[in-house]
C-alpha cells in the first residue's frame, strides 16, 4: 500500500517542461532526497505534491485517493509542506509561529491547548530553539528562522512531510541535529520528501533518491542503486568524486 | 515592542479595557460642545435638563454613533488590507474603492444633487471601482498579490484624476462644499446604516482570525496548513471594500484612521488577528470620536471638518511609529 503514488506526472514551469512521464511509488516510511540543479523544478515537484500547484499531466494518489478530491482542511492533517517561504511581515514569536502549525487540528473556536503548547515546546527543544522562542521572527538569522518554520512543520505532525531545502542555510551542527530530528520522523514512520543541494545527505539519511535533470529527464531508485559518482556528475554536469572514510561513500566536487 | 502569547483571558481584559476607552469617549463625546455639560446635569428633572437632554439626544449622540462606526469600519478595512496585502502599511483607500466612491460623490454635488443622492452616488462609484479591480486582478497567482495591489493603485490614481478635473470644473458656489466632503465630515452623517453593518462586517471575520493569522505568514504557508487562500483573499478584499465604502459614504474621505489605528495596536498587541480585529474595531471608533470632538471644540462654535483633524495629528503619529519601529527592530 503506497503512501504517495504518482503516475505519469508531468510539470511545468511557465513554457519550460521540467518533469516527464514521472512514476513514483512512496511507501510509508520512506525518506526520499530529490537532487537537481537550480531551476529543474525541484520546488515545483513539492509545490505540486502539496496540491499549490496543478500538475501539467498525470495522476497524484494520496492514500489511494486523488489528491485534488482532498479538502484544504484534511489535507494539512496528512500532509504538511515546508516552502522556501519563510519570512513574514508582521511581529510574530518564534512559539507563536510554531504553534501555528497546530492550526488544522483546532476548530474554528478552539484555542491552543496544553497539548499544543507542550508539542511546540518539544519541537523548540529539539532543533535547539528553545531560548529564542519568544524571540520575534523578523530578529532572527536567516537559519534560525528556517529552524523555526521547520519546528512550525513538524508540529503539524503529519504522516507525510514535504520539505523544500530545510538545511541549506543552516550550519553544520544544526544541520546534523536536524537530520537527526528527521531520522526520529522516519523512526515512527512518517514519509518524508526532502530537497536538497548537498549529495552526501543522502547517504546520512535518504532510504530513496530522486534525481531531477531538468529537461524532464529523472532517475529514482534506492539510495545505494542512484548515488555514485557518474550519475551525479551526469546530474550537475561537473566532475564528481567518491571518497571512501570509514566505509562510508562521500561525494566531492573536483575543482574545474 | 514585546507581547505574550494570546490567550483568552489577556483577549477578554484587553478588549475590557478598550471598550471601557470607547465608553469614556463617548460621555466626553455627549458634554462637550458648543455649550458643555456635566453628566449629573442631564439626569435632573427641571426644563433646563429636558433641553441638554435634546440636545445630546438628538444631536449629539446620532454624531457619536456616526464618528464609531465610520472610525471603526475605517480601522477594521485597513487591519484587514494589511492582512490581504501582506503589508503592515497599507491603509483602506490603497485599492481604489474610496477614490470610486469621491469621483462619484463629487460629480453628484456638482449637477447639484442633494444629500441623499450625494451618498447613493457614492456607494456606486465605490461599488464600481470594486468591482472593476476585481475583474482585472482577479487572475493574480501571486505570492505578493502583486497584481491586485498595482490595479488597485493604478485605479485609485486614475479616480484621483477624475477627481481634481471635477474641482477644476466646479463653479466657485459649489467648491466649498466638494472639498468639505473629500476632507471627511461628520455634520450630518448618519449611523443608521454604517453601525450595523460594522458590527456585521466584523461578526463575519472574526471566526476567520485564525485563518488570517496563517494567512499573514505568506500564502503558501496558509494552503499548506489548510486554508482556502484563493476565497480567503477575496473575501477579505470584499469585507475592506465594502467598510471602506460605507465609511466613506458615510462621511467622505476621513484619511489616517486606517492606516494608523491598526498598525498602532499591532505594534502595542501584536498580530493576532483574534484580539486585533475586534480591537482595531473599538479603537477606530474611539480615536475618530475624540478626532471628532477636538474639532468641535478646537475653534468652537467653529466646527472643523474631522479628516483635518485626523490628518494633522495622524501624520505626527504615523512617523512617530515608524521611527519607533525602527528602533524595535
Amino acid at each position: 500500500m503506497s503512501h504517495l503514488l504518482i503516475r505519469s506526472l508531468a510539470i511545468q514551469q511557465g513554457e519550460r517542461l521540467l518533469c516527464q512521464d514521472l512514476n513514483l511509488e512512496i511507501n510509508k516510511g520512506e525518506s526520499w532526497l530529490i537532487l537537481g540543479e537550480n531551476g529543474c523544478g525541484k520546488s515545483t515537484l513539492l509545490a505540486t505534491l502539496a496540491a499549490w500547484l496543478k500538475p501539467a499531466a498525470g495522476k497524484i494518489l494520496l492514500n489511494q485517493r486523488p489528491l485534488k478530491e482532498w479538502a484544504g482542511h484534511e489535507r494539512a492533517k496528512e500532509i504538511a509542506w515546508l516552502s522556501q517561504q519563510d519570512d513574514c511581515p508582521f511581529p510574530l514569536s518564534v512559539l507563536e509561529k510554531v504553534l501555528s502549525g497546530r492550526h488544522p487540528h483546532q476548530g474554528p473556536w478552539d484555542w491552543e491547548s496544553q497539548d499544543d503548547l507542550r508539542l511546540a515546546d518539544e519541537q523548540l527543544a529539539r532543533l535547539d530553539l528553545s531560548d529564542l522562542k519568544h524571540r520575534d521572527l523578523a530578529t532572527l538569522s536567516g537559519g534560525e528562522r528556517r529552524r523555526a518554520s521547520l519546528a512550525a512543520t513538524l508540529a503539524q505532525q503529519a504522516p507525510l512531510i514535504l520539505l523544500d531545502e530545510p538545511l541549506s542555510q543552516l550550519d553544520l551542527r544544526h544541520q546534523q541535529q536536524a537530520l537527526s530530528v528527521l531520522r526520529e520522523e522516519n523512526q515512527a514512520s512518517r514519509t518524508l520528501l526532502m530537497v536538497s543541494h548537498d549529495p552526501n545527505h543522502a547517504q546520512q539519511w535518504a532510504s530513496h533518491v530522486l534525481l531531477m535533470f531538468g529537461d524532464g529527464q529523472w532517475l529514482a531508485g534506492p539510495t545505494s542503486e542512484i548515488m555514485n559518482s557518474q550519475n551525479l556528475s551526469a546530474l550537475y554536469r561537473t566532475a564528481i568524486r567518491s571518497a571512501s572514510i570509514e566505509g562510508q561513500e562521500w561525494f566531492i566536487p573536483l575543482p574545474r | 515592542m514585546k507581547h505574550s502569547r494570546l490567550t483568552p483571558a489577556r483577549l477578554t481584559l484587553t478588549l475590557l479595557v478598550l471598550s471601557g476607552l470607547l465608553l469614556i469617549t463617548v460621555i466626553l463625546s455627549l458634554c462637550f460642545g458648543s455649550t458643555s455639560y456635566r453628566p449629573w446635569q442631564l439626569l435632573g428633572n427641571g426644563p433646563d435638563a429636558a433641553l441638554a437632554r435634546d440636545v445630546v439626544l438628538e444631536l449629539r449622540l446620532p454624531r457619536t454613533l456616526a464618528a464609531i462606526a465610520v472610525g471603526g469600519l475605517l480601522a477594521l478595512a485597513g487591519a484587514l488590507q494589511q492582512v490581504l496585502l501582506r503589508n503592515p502599511l497599507a491603509d483602506p483607500y490603497i485599492l481604489g474603492t474610496s477614490g470610486g466612491a469621491s469621483v462619484g460623490a463629487l460629480l453628484a454635488l456638482l449637477l447639484g444633487a442633494g444629500v441623499a443622492a450625494v451618498n447613493l452616488a457614492a456607494g456606486c462609484g465605490a461599488l464600481l471601482s470594486i468591482t472593476l479591480v476585481f475583474i482585472l486582478a482577479r487572475k493574480d497567482h501571486s505570492n505578493s498579490q502583486a497584481r491586485l495591489l498595482l490595479t488597485g493603485v493604478a485605479i485609485a490614481s486614475f479616480c484621483g484624476a477624475l477627481s481634481s478635473l471635477l474641482l477644476s470644473l466646479a463653479p466657485d458656489g459649489l467648491l466649498r462644499g466638494m472639498v468639505f466632503w473629500m476632507l471627511g465630515d461628520l455634520a450630518g452623517a448618519r449611523w443608521q446604516l454604517a453601525l450595523p453593518l460594522l458590527l456585521a462586517l466584523l461578526l463575519l471575520v472574526w471566526p476567520l482570525a485564525r485563518q488570517l493569522n496563517v494567512l499573514s505568514q505568506g500564502a503558501q504557508t496558509a494552503h499548506a496548513l489548510g486554508a482556502n487562500t484563493r476565497k480567503l483573499q477575496w473575501l477579505l478584499y470584499f469585507v475592506a471594500a465594502a467598510a471602506t465604502a460605507i465609511a466613506v459614504t458615510t462621511a467622505g474621505m476621513i484619511g489616517f484612521i486606517g492606516l494608523i489605528v491598526p498598525h498602532a495596536l499591532r505594534l502595542v498587541l501584536g498580530h493576532d488577528q483574534r484580539l486585533l480585529l475586534p480591537a482595531v474595531a473599538l479603537t477606530g471608533g474611539t480615536v475618530l470620536l475624540a478626532a471628532d470632538i477636538a474639532s468641535r471644540i478646537i475653534l468652537a462654535p467653529q466646527q472643523l471638518p474631522v479628516g483635518v483633524i485626523t490628518a494633522l495629528a495622524g501624520v505626527p503619529v504615523f512617523l512617530w511609529l515608524l521611527q519607533h519601529r525602527g528602533v524595535a527592530r
